[in-house]
């Protein structure tokens, strides 16, 4: 059991901060010094922290998404000393906590960096096209009421938990801030395969996979060239077999026929 | 003025169908001439969006996030009701019904919840239908958890992240109809004010957050989906942006406030550890359903390391008070029962507020590998933040401000008292009573969003021709001038207090003295001590930046300023409760062991309050309870 | 038109002629081994080749179109992602990619140039190291040629060089083939990078044993 903060001395971090005033606007790196940090202050609390401190100074605090602060609504999302989220396994930022930093420690914080995300202002990027590749496809086309009984299809169990493992994705970003080529292939693979995965999600899936892809070009992100890094810094873990599955549902979409509610394979 | 909820009467199993059947329908070659303004893209708003879009209506949808799938409705963990009994275990509509009337501490209206009731096996239908992958058992067939409140298992649940997969499904209708282009949808938007022209709601008016533009969207109907205000607290479960900015703007134009002194403390969050804690953060009740809570039982335990102190010195207080409901007893129970045991100084943790949860005896009866299956998400977020391992040492949990009961007032169409201005989920008063029962919300949002909203709105549009007011009409020009003069004074004011000192100074304030236990004297400290708060706010904040352009602490002082006043009417409604009800505890009003202590006589009806100047006393309006199928009775859980 | 226009049939495009390079790889590995054998093994192996006639010529066509196709892909797959990532991270950790990953276009461009100046050299043979001749039993002397060209120790350098470059484009290349095309799954994606890791360890030593052995000058290459 650990003891509580107070019995742990206070940490003083020196942050280096890109800041940005809005998306045509040049950026640069700022220094700031955050100082009696606790091991229990959360990341972004430590935020909080200097913002005040920038605040009470009448300098501008700095912008950073965030809202759940407990890893579940994907909008932190800013790059620590070079990796998304901060490098701890299965960890938003807004749950990275400062006992992971030592006293004195250098940090650089960065906005996700992709052409695909405009940066809006310093931390802070538009992640719109996430939303546009799920537009494109990514549900299944059922009307509200009308529908069969929940347990009318049963489905395997294994089936299900796979279905759940690519659907727990929270949209972050992270992904493709970490990808070297800026590709959206997790995100876009952990929903092909929880549709895929599913019966419901069976009568639209060609489409489903073409038109996401689509979308997903259209958007300006890049190919994937299996680098592996989206997993690595996935706050949840998904696995790049999605990848694979999405993949895989792509050229079993080639072969079936193409008729159904999105843009049609050409 | 005694308020009319319109419920439809006779034998409750018919209500619901035969209101339906009594509406009116809207001409579906007239639905597209009809603008719907859906504000709140949570189960409640996006289900909403997404259904009425399909109808055919033209929507816009609003959020302040950046992307609709971030609502907090995000955050719901543990399972969302509903009567299929499945697993056989004798439930039923009626007996949902009769569990939420009750865990509701009769405060709610009979008719809405048999009708929550009755359309939440729709729910689970048309969610599994989405592709939500709700976890199954073996056979390939859904799984059911009980939750606290009822003695059935009628909870459906995704690992723990239920909300998620619910909100995703909802997200993915609203997606399917903006592809579609029946709804239009502004993210990163704030509703900061609504529009009343000739006595019906017919716009808002909103601040694009990036790039600080305000301006008017008009519509035929204003559907307000914007979640609960617990952040009045400060430190709460719910997200850093939620705030009772709309509803409450809506509240100064005329809509009632019901029943805002009904707050839920959930039992099960991560106790605070100092006091640059920003939020607090829920462990699924549902870990009640294989942890065991206990304190020391005696004083000078409290520093041991648990495992440290032996089985016949620990006090299992909630299996002892409430023997057959044992450590699923409902939240408002539960809460204080954890409370009585820290204010008796045997409280466990940092600033001696928190309580142990157990597994040591689930783990040994079923394996940690079960328990890792059941909750391990949960266990590795309490890890993660308090850096301690569940598995081998209790966890330490403490209540924490996490639900509002209360909000706007609603008609049994989901309707405000203004014509056309609708209210759905957390933010309406609706189904929960004074109290509300675990995985209920989540059945509520999606209940009155796909189920409940596309027939009642109908019902209102089909008696008016399409019309908008215009941007250039004089209250939409008010409205816009208002938004912008208020933020301009806040940009104007640069003092020396920041806006998050003022929200954690209110939060304190009002923790204390209208928290989980509330008193004449506490209130009536917070009612004189709030309009302090608020002069000095408006004298003293700083506020840096701009507001033509993306400036977080601006959002911040603007709903820092509303949490202000809405605090001042939270009081005003828990002094005038002189009774205890569900979240609401009075400690005038107990029995001797503790309970509450309902006063039916005098206060078995919503409170509903009237705006009448900041500052000024609201007036308060009374619509009457009458329970004719759940007999009005002691609640117990014993 | 999807396999030309959309990203991931693209990179099948590029997995499958890979895929198809991967075989000669492997195919002419074993074919070269056959100089171990002495200039019997590998003059008498080249003079069946050349004997299948058209058939070689079929598939000289069929490589070149395999290479070219990869070679477009992939210089566009490439310059695509360079747009989509056009500002850099001041400070970026990689958790998880590699160094052959990371290098792919280089150790591709460099296997190009590896292999025009390889075809000019044994297949053309117009580079200047060539010995052209006859063994004596009248077939054309491959086994002096690349014994005298491997003599040249730049040459060998150079080939040792290459075999490098192609162990790093395999060695990423071989399980990225299997995602791409989407075979592999969480337990399989670690089998096939360690037959990837595999294949393209036994390439390098296989194809280096041949310069470093003449160069050693050890057994039928003794000098
Ligand atoms: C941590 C946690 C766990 C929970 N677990 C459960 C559970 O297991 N089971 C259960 O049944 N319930 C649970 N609840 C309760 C339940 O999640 C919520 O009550 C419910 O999801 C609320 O849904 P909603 O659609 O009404 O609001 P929300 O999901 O909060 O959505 C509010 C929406 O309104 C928008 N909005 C708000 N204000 C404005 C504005 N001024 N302008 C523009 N947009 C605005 C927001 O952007 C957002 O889109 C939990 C709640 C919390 C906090
Ligand atoms: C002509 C020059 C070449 C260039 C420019 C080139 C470039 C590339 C690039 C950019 C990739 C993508 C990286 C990835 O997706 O992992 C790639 C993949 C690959 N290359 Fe090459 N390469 C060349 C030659 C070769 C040769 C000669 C071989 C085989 C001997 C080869 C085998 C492969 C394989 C197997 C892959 C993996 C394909 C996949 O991921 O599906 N390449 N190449
Ligand atoms: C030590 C390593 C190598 C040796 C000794 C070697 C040897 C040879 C020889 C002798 C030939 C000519 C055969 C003939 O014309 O009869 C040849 C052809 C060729 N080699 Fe190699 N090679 C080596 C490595 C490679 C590698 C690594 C590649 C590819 C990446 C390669 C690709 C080719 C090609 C494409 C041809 C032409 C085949 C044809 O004529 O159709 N070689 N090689
Ligand atoms: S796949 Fe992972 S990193 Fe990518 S958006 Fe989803 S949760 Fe974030
Ligand atoms: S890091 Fe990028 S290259 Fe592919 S495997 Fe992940 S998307
Ligand atoms: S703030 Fe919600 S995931 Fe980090």
């Amino acid at each position: 059991m650990s003891e509580h903060a107070s019995e742990h001395g206070t940490m003083t971090l020196k942050l280096i901060v890109w800041r940005q005033k809005g998306p045509a606007e040049p950026g640069r790196f700022e220094t700031y010094a955050a100082k009696n940090i606790t091991p229990h202050h959360s990341f972004l609390e430590m935020l909080d922290v200097v913002n005040e401190e920038l605040i009470k100074e009448g300098k501008e605090p700095i912008a950073f998404d965030h809202d759940c602060r407990e890893g579940i609504c994907g909008t932190c999302s800013t790059v620590v000393n070079g990796v998304a989220h901060g490098g701890q396994e299965r960890t938003t930022v807004c749950q990275l906590h400062m006992r992971k930093f030592k006293d004195g420690d250098t940090i650089y914080l960065e906005p996700w960096r992709a052409r695909a995300f405009p940066i809006l202002r310093d931390l802070v990027v538009d992640r719109g096209a996430l939303d546009k590749v799920i537009q494109a496809g990514g549900y299944v086309s059922c009307h509200t009421g009308g529908v069969p009984d929940g347990n009318a299809l049963p489905i395997p169990k294994a089936d299900a938990d796979y279905s759940m493992d690519a659907a727990e994705c929270i949209g972050c970003g992270a992904c493709v801030a970490g990808c070297p080529n800026g590709a959206a292939m997790l995100f876009t693979g952990a929903k092909v395969a929880q549709f895929a995965a599913l019966p419901q999600g069976q009568v639209e899936a060609p489409e489903r996979v073409a038109a996401m892809i689509k979308a997903m070009q259209d958007c300006g992100f890049g190919n994937c060239t299996n680098h592996y890094e989206c997993q690595a810094v996935c706050p949840k873990g998904i696995h790049v077999k999605f990848i694979a599955r999405l993949n895989r549902e792509f050229l079993k979409a080639l072969f079936k026929a193409k008729s159904g509610s999105f843009t049609p394979v050409e | 003025m005694i308020l009319d909820g319109k419920a439809p009467t006779g034998p409750i199993e018919t209500t619901w169908d035969k209101h339906r059947f009594n509406m009116k329908l809207v001409n579906p070659s007239n639905k597209r001439k009809y603008k719907v303004i859906v504000v709140g893209t949570g189960l409640a708003g996006a289900s909403a969006a997404a259904s009425l879009g399909e109808l055919g209506y033209n929507v816009e949808a609003f959020c302040y996030q950046d992307s609709p799938r971030r609502a907090h409705s995000i955050a719901a963990q543990g399972g969302i009701n509903a009567a299929k009994n499945y697993p056989n275990d004798g439930d039923s509509i009626f007996r949902l019904f009769y569990d939420t009337i009750k865990g509701g501490d009769f405060r709610s209206r009979e008719a809405d919840v048999w009708r929550l009731a009755q359309v939440s096996n729709e729910i689970i239908d048309q969610c599994v239908a989405q592709g939500v992958p709700f976890a199954r058992d073996y056979s390939g067939y859904l799984d059911n958890r009980s939750f606290g409140g009822a003695q059935v298992s009628r909870t459906f649940y995704a690992r723990g992240q239920t909300g998620q997969q619910l909100l995703l499904g909802a997200y993915s209708a609203l997606s399917r109809q903006i592809k579609l282009g029946t709804v239009k949808l502004f993210p990163r938007t704030e509703m900061l004010d609504l529009v009343v022209a000739d006595g019906e709601a017919k716009a808002i008016t909103i601040r694009d957050l990036v790039t600080g533009e305000v301006r008017v969207h008009a519509g035929d109907a204003v559907v307000l989906c914007t979640g609960g205000y617990a952040n009045v607290f400060y430190l709460s479960t719910n997200a850093m942006g939620c705030s009772v900015t709309a509803i409450w703007k809506a509240y100064k134009k005329g809509a009632f406030f019901a029943n805002p002194c009904y707050t839920q403390i959930h039992p099960t969050c991560i106790p605070q550890a100092g006091d640059y804690q920003s939020k607090l953060t829920l462990m699924s009740e549902s870990l009640r359903n294989d942890g065991r809570c206990w304190v020391p039982k005696r004083r000078e335990d409290v520093g041991k390391p648990p495992n440290a102190i032996p089985e016949q010195d620990r006090d299992y207080y909630l299996e002892r008070k409430y023997p057959s409901f044992g450590n699923l007893a409902p939240r408002d129970i539960a809460s204080r029962a954890a409370k009585e045991q820290c204010d008796d100084g045997r409280g466990v943790g940092p600033g001696a507020r928190g309580v142990y949860l157990d597994f040591k005896d689930s783990i040994a009866r079923l394996g940690e590998h079960v328990i890792r299956e059941r909750y391990g998400n949960l266990f590795e977020m309490y890890e993660r933040i308090t850096d301690e391992n569940g598995y081998k040492v209790p966890m330490r949990i403490y209540p924490a401000p996490h639900y509002a009961m209360g909000g706007l007032w609603v008609d049994y169409n989901l309707m405000s008292n203004l014509p056309g201005l609708f209210v759905l989920g957390e933010a309406n008063f609706s189904v929960h009573g004074a109290n509300r029962l675990g995985a209920s919300a989540l059945m509520q949002g999606l209940a009155d969003g796909y189920f409940i909203i596309p027939y009642t709105i109908a019902d209102y549009l089909a008696r008016a021709k399409p019309w908008k007011v215009a941007p250039d009409h004089a209250e939409c020009r008010k409205s816009v001038e208002d938004v912008r003069a208020a933020e301009k004074r806040l940009l104007s004011i640069n003092g020396n207090r920041t806006v998050t000192e003022f929200m954690r100074e209110l939060g304190t304030l009002i923790w204390n003295n209208c928290g989980m236990a509330r008193s004449k004297e506490s209130l009536t400290e917070a009612i004189a001590k709030i309009p302090a708060v608020r002069e000095e706010f408006w004298r003293n904040v700083k506020v840096p930046g701009t507001g033509s352009e993306f400036n977080q602490q601006l959002e911040n002082a603007g709903r820092t300023a509303d949490f202000i006043e809405f605090a001042e009417l939270l009081c005003r409604d828990a002094l005038h409760r002189d009774e205890s009800c569900g979240g609401h505890f009075r400690v005038e009003h107990q029995y001797e062991d503790g309970e509450a202590r309902r006063d039916d006589a005098n206060f078995c009806y919503s409170a509903a309050w009237e705006f009448k100047g900041v500052g000024r006393e609201p007036e308060l309006h009374k619509e009457p309870l009458r329970f004719e199928h759940v007999h009005l009775s002691v609640r117990s859980y014993k | 038109m999807q396999m030309l226009s959309n990203t991931v049939g693209r990179k099948v495009l590029m997995g499958v002629t890979g895929f198809f390079m991967l075989l000669f790889v492997i195919v002419h590995l074993l074919g070269n081994f056959s100089i171990f054998a002495g200039p019997d093994g590998i003059n008498a192996y080249a003079e069946k080749l050349q004997g299948l006639g058209p058939f070689v010529w079929a598939s000289r066509i069929f490589m070149a179109a395999m290479l070219a196709i990869h070679l477009i892909f992939g210089v566009l797959l490439t310059l695509e992602n360079w747009s989509a990532n056009p500002q850099k991270y001041a400070v970026k950790k990689m958790l998880k990619s590699t160094f052959a990953g990371e290098t792919m276009i280089w150790t591709g461009l460099l296997l190009l140039s590896f292999i025009a100046y390889h075809l000019l050299q044994f297949t053309v043979r117009v580079t200047p190291d060539v010995v052209l001749g006859s063994d004596p039993k009248g077939r054309f002397d491959v086994f002096t040629m690349v014994r005298e060209s491997f003599r040249i120790a730049p040459v060998s350098m150079i080939y040792l060089a290459a075999m490098v470059t192609l162990f790093l484009h395999l060695s990423h290349g071989i399980q990225s083939i299997a995602q791409t095309v989407g075979l592999s799954n969480d337990k399989t994606l670690p089998q096939y990078n360690a037959i990837g890791k595999a294949l393209s360890v036994f390439f390098l030593l296989g194809y280096s044993a041949i310069p470093v052995l003449i160069l050693a000058g050890v057994g039928i290459f003794a000098r």
